[in-house]
């Protein structure tokens, strides 16, 4: 180990590796991106346009992050395609954050500061977007979450948007269709306690129901990861309610929804949009079937906008796009229209022609933005037939 | 195996320890120029390679108090996301609590928070220091697990939604200022009698029982050291991203911080400082790679470049030696005690 040659391979590692590690922090402000899309940039500069995208297309929950991505690539090559915004193209920057906080803030100033961004898309994730919404705001670009259902994101400040509906509508969705279509009273909750968007959803679900004159009979609770909900479903079972309300994620309400039936519990499941996967029917099985639940949209819909986003996203990525690519897809599209609408590219203007859209076509339904950057719009409840989800009604807002 | 033994060297070399207090000079002038730094950092960095350099200073506080334990000390823990999560926790309730946003609210914020580690770390570490090795192990993972689902069943620091709103008082100068006192601290303390006794520890448990360490003792000392630190580090991360989830503090994060110590060499206080650096500033270096190609293979190289380096060098890059002794003999003898021991 003291020999001089293993001594001098050593220092040179050593020092090998304290520059590769420090080089991104050596250098310091050396450009400031032309391309910030400053007051004059319509009319002076000929590149794209820069639009940063943040997702998770690693970790857990890299299968969000790629459905996403996918849809905002599909719509942003179509725009080009037409021409761009201002006669400039697109240029999407898609950055990986791992599924976690801290590197999606690390991920979005790099997009501001390093890439010169005119506005970002993402994240799929509350908490990531949570993480990004005060660093987007500091620096006044606009940022658009596809599918962040949290309340508080876009809380954080006035250049941060959604297109998709937030937790209390999806929870009130339910408890609508519950005591309206189902016409029930007594309804049972199964709640993933690790998880905000399912406690949201839970919450906001009791509260409208029971305005409504209905009665939680039972509020039980669960861990995502859990594979035995048998002693949850057997107290359940005890007040034998008409429907169980489970706003979970669908690997855990496939398991869910067999062990109720084996406890021959026969009332039908209710959920939000976390149930929408192929893999529910798949884990399922027949015991899901006749089960409800919320979403952005529906496949099944005829009307040609959806079958032709559905026919050419089918082209591009060989499968049926589901919810998070329509609402990735979306979203790309309420920005490019905004940024048409906008009378400069200025970070000021778009956000202002964001907040001003009203009626906006898009796939998962026509999207106006509210005071508080929070999209209104339909949402529709999808009954489980064999491994098809097929169209019930559409709830207004 | 040469360098196992060096400490036992130290410990049969026996000789007056000078006083540490002769170099206290280097650790003021460090803090002063952290400060006088602070200011230009704040103004003229880039907000990306700032908030690079805001990580890798947290980072560098967590592996140099995870060293502590694991290095010095020879106990595998695998907790330390979980005792930064408790002083990031209660650090953040109380600065949003009571919307106190001066100078000494925030350190009085930081330092409760690290007392909760603290806390935190000797209920676990009493009834566990007893165990060795793998059994430790897997009560630290096991404690990591059990704090974060706590944290999200807590409905007043948000629960699974996460903490918001948590004001930004996170500056450069608090996370290097702890940062120079994590490092003068795990200094002070390894070059100690207890230092000493943790080295002890390490080497060989029976040997030191039968000297007179209380190594029970001894084991608790470090680790609720370590983690008051982990929790100070917490509460600057905290009051960094101004948003905490109990999700980001999972043992992956625990795995992050040890991959950092052992990377370093488990027992050099520079090879910790020197990963830290490296791991924070490297995932960062390699995403240009990501836009380039369009595929993410950044993980994978970030995998394959710490396989090669335990590989190459099994023992860290720095083993258990520190900077002092890669310095000038003259320099040295005034900087370091334990390292011009060595020499002589």
């Amino acid at each position: 180990m003291h020999s001089p040659v293993a001594f001098k391979f050593t220092n040179s590692l050593l020092i090998a590796t304290l520059f590769l590690g420090l080089s991104p922090i050596g250098c310091k402000k050396k450009q400031v991106p032309q391309d910030t899309a400053s007051g004059s940039a319509q009319t002076t500069s000929v590149g794209p346009i820069k639009i940063g995208e943040v997702g998770s297309m690693t970790g857990s929950e890299a299968t969000f992050g790629t459905s996403t991505h996918n849809g905002i690539d599909l719509a942003i090559r179509q725009i080009n395609a037409a021409g761009g915004v201002h006669g400039r193209m697109l240029e999407l920057i898609s950055l990986d954050d791992q599924g976690k906080p801290e590197e999606a803030a690390t991920a979005v100033t790099k997009l501001i500061t390093q890439n010169g961004v005119t506005a970002i898309l993402g994240e799929v994730a509350s908490s990531r977007s949570l993480a990004m919404a005060p660093i987007a705001q500091t620096h006044k670009v606009p940022m658009i979450t596809p599918s962040s259902t949290n309340p508080k994101v876009t809380e954080q400040g006035d250049f941060i948007f959604r297109v998709c509906f937030i937790d209390p509508f999806q929870g009130t969705v339910m408890a609508k269709f519950a005591l309206e279509t189902l016409k029930i009273k007594k309804v049972a909750i199964l709640r993933d306690i690790k998880n905000d968007y399912s406690v949201g959803l839970a919450n906001y679900f009791a509260e409208t129901f029971k305005k409504g004159g209905g009665e939680i009979v039972m509020d039980q609770s669960y861990g995502a990861g859990d594979i035995d909900f048998k002693s949850q479903l057997t107290s359940i079972r005890t007040k034998t309610p008409e429907a169980i309300f489970v706003p979970g994620y669908y690997t855990e309400v496939g398991l869910i929804a067999r062990q109720a039936r084996e406890l021959g519990i026969k009332a039908p499941l209710m959920g939000g949009d976390g149930w929408d996967s192929p893999k529910l029917a798949e884990i399922g099985g027949k015991a899901i079937e006749g089960s409800y639940f919320s979403n952005h949209y529906s496949s099944e819909d005829q009307s040609p906008e959806i079958q032709t986003f559905i026919g050419k996203f089918k082209e591009a990525y060989g499968v049926v796009p589901d919810g998070l690519s329509a609402m990735g897809y979306d979203a790309a599209r309420v920005l490019a229209d905004a940024m048409t609408r906008a009378p400069s590219l200025d970070p000021q203007a778009i956000r202002d022609a964001i907040a001003a859209t009203k009626d906006f076509a898009g796939v998962t339904g026509k999207i106006t933005i509210d005071s508080n950057r929070n999209a209104v719009k339909a949402a529709v409840v999808l009954k489980v037939v064999g491994t098809q989800y097929k169209y019930q009604t559409t709830i207004q807002p | 195996m040469t360098q196992k033994n060096e400490p036992l060297k130290n410990l049969s070399t026996h000789r007056e320890p000078r006083s540490g207090l002769r170099t206290l000079w280097v650790w003021l002038a460090s803090l002063a120029l952290v400060w006088a730094l602070d200011f230009w950092v704040t103004d003229q960095l880039d907000a990306y390679f700032f908030t690079i350099l805001m990580y890798a200073g947290i980072n560098i506080t967590l592996a140099v108090s995870l060293n502590l334990v694991n290095g010095f000390t020879g106990q595998f823990s695998m907790g330390h996301a979980g005792f930064m999560s408790v002083g990031g926790y209660v650090a953040a309730y109380l600065s949003t609590r009571y919307q106190a946003e001066t100078p000494l609210a925030f350190v009085t914020a930081l330092v409760s928070g690290g007392l909760a580690a603290a806390g935190a770390g000797y209920i676990v570490g009493l009834p566990s220091l007893r165990l060795k090795g793998d059994y430790l192990a897997i009560v630290t993972l096991g404690f990591g697990e059990i704090i974060r689902v706590v944290l999200l069943n807590i409905d007043a620091v948000g629960g699974a939604r996460g903490m918001t709103n948590i004001p930004p008082l996170t500056t450069f100068g608090w996370v290097y200022s702890v940062v120079v006192v994590t490092v003068f601290s795990a200094w002070r303390l390894v070059n100690s009698s207890h230092g000493r006794a943790l080295l002890s520890v390490r080497e060989d448990e029976i040997a030191a029982e039968a000297m007179g360490v209380n190594i029970t003792r001894a084991k608790l000392r470090a680790f609720v050291i370590a983690a008051f630190f982990a929790g100070i580090a917490g509460g600057l991360f905290g009051h960094y991203l101004r948003y905490l989830n109990p999700a980001t503090f999972d043992f992956n994060r625990s795995f992050e911080i040890i991959i950092m110590v052992v990377l370093g060499g488990m027992g050099s206080i520079t090879g910790s400082v020197v990963a830290a650096l490296f791991l924070s500033g490297i995932r960062e270096a390699l995403r240009p790679l990501q836009e380039i190609t369009k595929i993410d293979f950044r993980m994978v190289i970030y995998s394959l470049m710490l396989i090669i380096l335990m590989l190459t060098r099994p023992n860290g890059l720095f083993g258990t030696r520190e900077l002092s002794e890669f310095l000038p003999a003259w320099l040295r003898d005034r900087l370091d005690p334990k390292a011009s021991r060595k020499s002589t």
